[in-house]
């Protein structure tokens, strides 16, 4: 009796195609409710694998027989325990292989463009917790921004590609996930870039992302200029990549803008928020194409699985950009905020280098959705 | 704490520390005491959930190092 796995890249591909699934999600109420597998055409169930111990009769009944089943728990135990238990009841139930862990670990490599004078823009998308990072590639180079944790995908990918990765940049010093960026340029030899008012506190060198500063990658030349853009954190800047697209890191998403207050100054940084949002972006071409550090909700991803909208679409669509109010614009961005992500102070620290988690640890740290948002 | 019996869970990864207990539980007399121990960090938030869905009280969590100590009264 062998009940089979379904992998979280299947997961993905089902979440990003609008397949219909049904989740029988046996962590308990409070996890469920923290944190699930999102998607459009899913339907859910949620009871624990304790209340099940003494049989599966209960949520049969529950289960549709049109729909694929999948059985899902932190790590993967239970949720085979539970999946053998509904086929023993003659139901045919998968489990998530890794459970929501290997779900929060899962990225999926999106074509976002072809640039200018030859090269390609990936985007990764970490699904299970809504992080963008991405790789621009061109002529056997290639240039990473906001990297997670997840280092070997980078490396793996760029070698598929041929590409040898030179630059490496972080947007911000993030609160929410480690960062793969000072692992990536150590493999590669890769320069690493941080933006300096972010990283007063790490114990490592890096070069310094300031506003201005412009790299190539291959011998296409493909520029990224480096726009400084604080409000999320102090030292945020955005990037100008083939003068085509946006990257802007955690300060605007397509439906929301970044919050001010995980680095603890909300109040001293709303203004900064707002001044990068609306004077120095409103200054940018319309036809910029935007891609943020983070999604919130699966509506934000287009058909194919990516997350990225015309700066000009964004101005006229998202709330976030279109408070005139300066006063109402403070008070959205520092009050009745959402819960701040799972141990960010440590994810911080973890991020300048002042603490060296071991990789069970890191994963523990990063359960959870991103939370670095405000609607 | 004093407990009248005491659980062995470390090592066990989830669903295990959650399926010994309950199996210990139901060998005890409602009142009793039952202490244990597990290295499965996501025993703290099942164990917490479990107890209260069962009708037990959880009495106290110690965390000393890796090790993670529930004591548990049956309801």
């Amino acid at each position: 009796m062998t009940v089979k796995a379904m992998t979280a890249k299947e997961v993905a591909r089902k979440v990003i195609d609008n397949e219909p699934l049904f989740i029988l999600d046996v962590r308990n109420g409070d996890a469920f409710a923290d944190w699930k597998i999102e998607g459009g055409n899913i339907q859910y169930l949620n009871t624990p694998y304790f209340d099940l111990l003494d049989g599966v009769e209960e949520v049969v009944s529950e289960l549709p027989k049109d729909r694929d089943i999948l059985v899902v728990c932190a790590k993967e135990g239970s949720s085979v325990m539970v999946a053998e238990m509904l086929d023993e009841e003659g139901v045919d139930a998968a489990y998530l292989e890794g459970g929501m862990k290997a779900w929060s670990e899962h990225l999926e490599p999106v074509k976002v463009g072809d640039l200018k004078n030859g090269g390609e823009l990936y985007q990764f998308v970490r699904i299970g917790k809504g992080c963008l990072s991405y790789m621009a590639i061109s002529d056997g180079e290639a240039a990473v921004i906001d990297a997670t944790r997840m280092t070997d995908i980078f490396l793996d990918f760029a070698q598929e590609k041929g590409a040898k990765i030179k630059h490496v940049f972080d947007t911000h010093l993030h609160a929410d996930h480690i960062s793969g960026g000072r692992g990536i340029a150590e493999a590669t030899g890769a320069t690493y870039y941080l933006p300096p008012a972010d990283a007063e506190e790490v114990v490592f060198d890096y070069a310094e992302l300031v506003n201005g500063l412009e790299v190539a990658i291959g011998d296409a030349k493909i520029e990224i200029e480096a726009l400084y853009s604080p409000g999320h954190t102090i030292g945020s800047t955005s990037f100008i990549v083939d003068d085509q697209y946006l990257m802007t890191g955690d300060i605007l998403f397509i439906d929301s803008i970044g919050r001010p207050d995980l680095a603890g100054l909300a109040e001293d940084w709303v203004g900064d928020l707002r001044e990068s949002l609306y004077s120095r972006y409103a200054e940018l071409a319309d036809e910029l194409v935007v891609l943020p550090a983070h999604f919130m909700i699966m509506d934000e991803l287009n058909e194919n699985g990516s997350v990225a909208k015309k700066l000009g679409d964004l101005f006229k669509e998202n709330h976030g950009l279109n408070i005139e109010d300066e006063q109402e614009f403070r008070d959205m961005v520092t009050k009745n905020l959402p819960p701040q992500p799972n141990a960010y102070q440590d994810i911080r620290s973890t991020n300048m280098g002042k603490i060296t988690p071991d990789e069970e640890v890191q994963r523990e740290m990063e359960i959870g959705p991103n939370r670095c948002a405000v609607r | 704490m004093n407990a009248d019996k005491v659980l062995d869970a470390k090592g066990l990864a989830c669903p295990m520390p959650i399926v010994k207990t309950r199996k210990e539980m139901k060998d005890m007399e409602s009142g009793q005491i039952l202490e244990i121990l597990a290295t499965d960090k996501g025993a703290k938030a099942d164990m917490t959930a479990w107890a209260k869905s069962g009708g037990h009280e959880l009495l106290e969590i110690e965390e000393a190092g890796d090790v993670l100590k529930f004591w548990i009264k049956k309801g």
